[in-house]
């Protein structure tokens, strides 16, 4: 157990370092850099701004550099965006925003998702498993940047009960639009997976020693068949989860939430390379982290999964 | 007597035998969804491809501000939006190159998918782990952010790009333009969309690496590349074809999705996600901008979903469970 779980922490700080590189001249083969603006820049300015950034070291001695520096926990200051500020205290402002927007994002999906599979599972093929699934295939295919502007239509303008857009934290519900918006896509694989979860456990042999026995129908379903059936949906958390997040930066442009989605977008159209590399790095290791829970859960949950890795 | 039963017999037609894929066909054929797919999937794919050859039709770009943000008629079958601009004769525009994109980067991320996949599950052992082990770390990657900082790089490139295979190959710019505008697009999606193929092919290929034929492919002493493509490859199309169904409806989705956060298809050219996203601005004063290129966008997403969903039960009956 020991051995897995620092085995998978080795492969994470891989992901980060793999995505951090990848980030990183990716965004310095970009044709337009940070230090360019609508007028000339005349050349010593280019030249101090480069200076002063390392952009005059050779590419590599840079890279390094910024290896060097992200190790000790330093992601240097914003280029261009928000220019001299701290790319630490800029994530520290928006993180918060959009971490809320991911958890309510995933509840959702759960509270939508997982019932709605089971509920297929037991009435299998009948007009509600029909009616759930077509409903999740539609959810998949719905892109969130159409169900979005549909939904800020239908609850904010026309029936008034919700904020269009924008971000209070002093009314929980301004966040419920764009929260509903990016769990959706989530709540639909969910349901599919629990579906076909449930169905494999129960086809097994011990519901049906179970129902033989004159067991309940939902005692079978509540303590025997969940157990078993929920391990596909729980083994999907973690990818959900890192879709939720990357997908959050669209939900940010529609509902202008003022998280590290919108941040992140205006660096990129900027070549704002440290305000790029903060975000990239802070999204890999909330995928890192959501993946191994998930493992860890699935590990719990499995006996069979347990056994293996009890050494 | 006996004899001559045996000859009859022998002269008797043998039962025609009947291949995967006459199997698959009738599977499919039998279920309604996957075939309702198919035909809306075929309406679309005629009415992009076909229609915007009629004269009938009105140019997409065509602006007439008298007749701004009208509504359904005669002259303009849903209406103009708010540059007075055909909303129907767009959406077709649109449709096409969207459909283009979800093709063509299938293709590409079919080529890296299946190479890798089949690559990996045939070789085994270190090459295996080694690709297996990369395929995991880009799983666990942002995709999304990912995709838009590829993306952004090939926006930075079209142009230089265009230049480029003007000065190589001398056609018109203005003719070539449309598509080299598309194909950094192309690579910038394809090129991180092929880690479900080379799964599913890798584990198909080692499956079939060790059945008899294969053996008997070796004994004969053909290459490895040459048992690979040509005979372990071909036999795991099944798989390959589902997973190419299902491909085109996820990229087209993130060419939408990057065209809506300006990232994606470049004006002076639109594809369904940029007429989306126009709509979506424009929602308040006419619904109609945002309701209509979402309609073709979802119905042409589900009927491909439908159909993938179809060949898998077709092609696979095992994996069937319900």
């Amino acid at each position: 157990m020991l051995r897995n779980i620092i085995h998978r922490l080795l492969q994470g700080l891989l992901v980060l370092y793999v995505l951090g590189t990848l980030t990183f001249f990716l965004v310095h083969a970009l044709p337009y850099g940070p230090f360019q603006d609508e007028k000339a820049v005349p050349p010593h300015v280019m030249e101090r701004l480069e200076k002063l950034h390392g952009y005059d070291k050779p590419l590599y001695t840079q890279y390094f550099l910024r290896l060097k520096n992200i190790a000790q926990g330093n992601l240097g200051m914003s280029i261009k965006v928000m220019e001299g500020r701290k790319v630490s205290d800029i994530l520290g402002q928006a993180f918060p925003v959009s971490l809320t927007l991911g958890i309510i994002a995933i509840c959702i999906a759960m509270l939508i998702g997982i019932p709605a599979g089971i509920f297929a599972a037991i009435r299998k093929n009948s007009i509600v498993d029909y009616a759930i699934m077509t409903v999740a295939l539609l959810g998949i295919c719905l892109p969130n940047f159409v169900i979005g502007p549909m939904l800020a239509e239908f609850f904010g303008a026309k029936l008034g009960l919700v904020p269009v857009a924008g971000w209070n934290p002093a009314n929980p519900f301004s966040l419920l639009l764009p929260a509903l918006t990016l769990g959706l896509v989530s709540a639909a694989y969910l349901s599919r997976l629990t579906r076909a979860g449930m169905l494999e456990i129960l086809n097994q042999d011990f519901i049906r020693t179970a129902r033989a026995k004159g067991q309940k129908g939902w005692i079978i379903v509540t303590r025997h068949a969940l157990r078993g059936g929920l391990i596909p949906s729980i083994a999907y958390l973690g990818p959900a989860f890192a879709a939720t997040v990357s997908g959050s930066v669209v939900v940010e442009a529609i509902f202008q939430v003022p998280g590290i989605g919108r941040l992140f977008i205006k660096a990129i159209e900027t070549g704002d390379e440290t305000l790029i590399m903060g975000p990239v790095l802070l999204y890999g290791t909330l995928i890192v982290i959501a993946n191994f829970l998930a493992d860890l859960l699935q590990i719990w949950l499995n006996p069979r999964l347990r056994a293996a890795n009890a050494d | 007597m006996e004899n001559s039963t045996t000859i009859q017999a022998a002269n008797e037609p043998a039962e025609a035998g009947r291949s995967l894929w006459g199997d698959a066909w009738i599977r499919l054929r039998h279920n309604r969804a996957a075939m309702g797919g198919c035909a809306i999937l075929a309406i679309i794919v005629l009415l992009c491809f076909i229609i915007p050859f009629f004269p009938f039709l009105p140019d997409p770009a065509a602006q007439s501000l008298p007749n701004k943000n009208a509504g359904p008629s005669m002259s303009h079958w849903m209406g103009t939006d708010h540059l007075g601009r055909d909303l129907f004769s767009r959406i077709l525009h649109g449709g096409r190159i969207s459909i283009l994109v979800g093709l063509i980067t299938t293709l590409v991320s079919l080529t890296i998918g299946v190479s890798v996949g089949a690559i990996a599950g045939y070789a085994g052992g270190r090459v295996d782990a080694l690709l297996m082990r990369t395929v995991d770390v880009l799983y666990s990657l942002p995709f999304l952010v990912i995709v838009i900082l590829f993306s952004a790089l090939a926006k930075g490139y079209t142009n230089d790009f265009t230049e480029w295979v003007v000065s190589l190959t001398g056609i018109n710019q203005d003719a070539i333009a449309p598509f080299t505008s598309l194909i950094p697009l192309f690579i910038a999606i394809g090129a991180l969309s092929w880690l479900n193929i080379s799964r599913i092919v890798r584990a198909s290929v080692q499956d079939i690496a060790s059945r008899e034929f294969v053996e008997a492919a070796r004994s004969l002493g053909l290459s490895h590349g040459r048992i690979l493509f040509r005979h372990i490859v071909p036999n795991a199309i099944g798989p390959i074809v589902v997973y190419a169904t299902l491909t085109i409806p996820s990229v087209m989705l993130f060419e939408a999705t990057l065209s809506f956060l300006g990232m994606g298809v470049q004006p002076p050219y639109s594809s369904w996600g940029i007429l989306i996203k126009d709509g979506a601005d424009r929602m308040l004063s006419n619904s109609a901008l945002l309701v209509f290129p979402s309609i073709f966008f979802i119905l042409t997403l589900l009927s491909l979903n439908f159909l993938g969903d179809g060949l898998r039960d077709a092609l696979d009956p095992k994996s069937a469970k319900s």
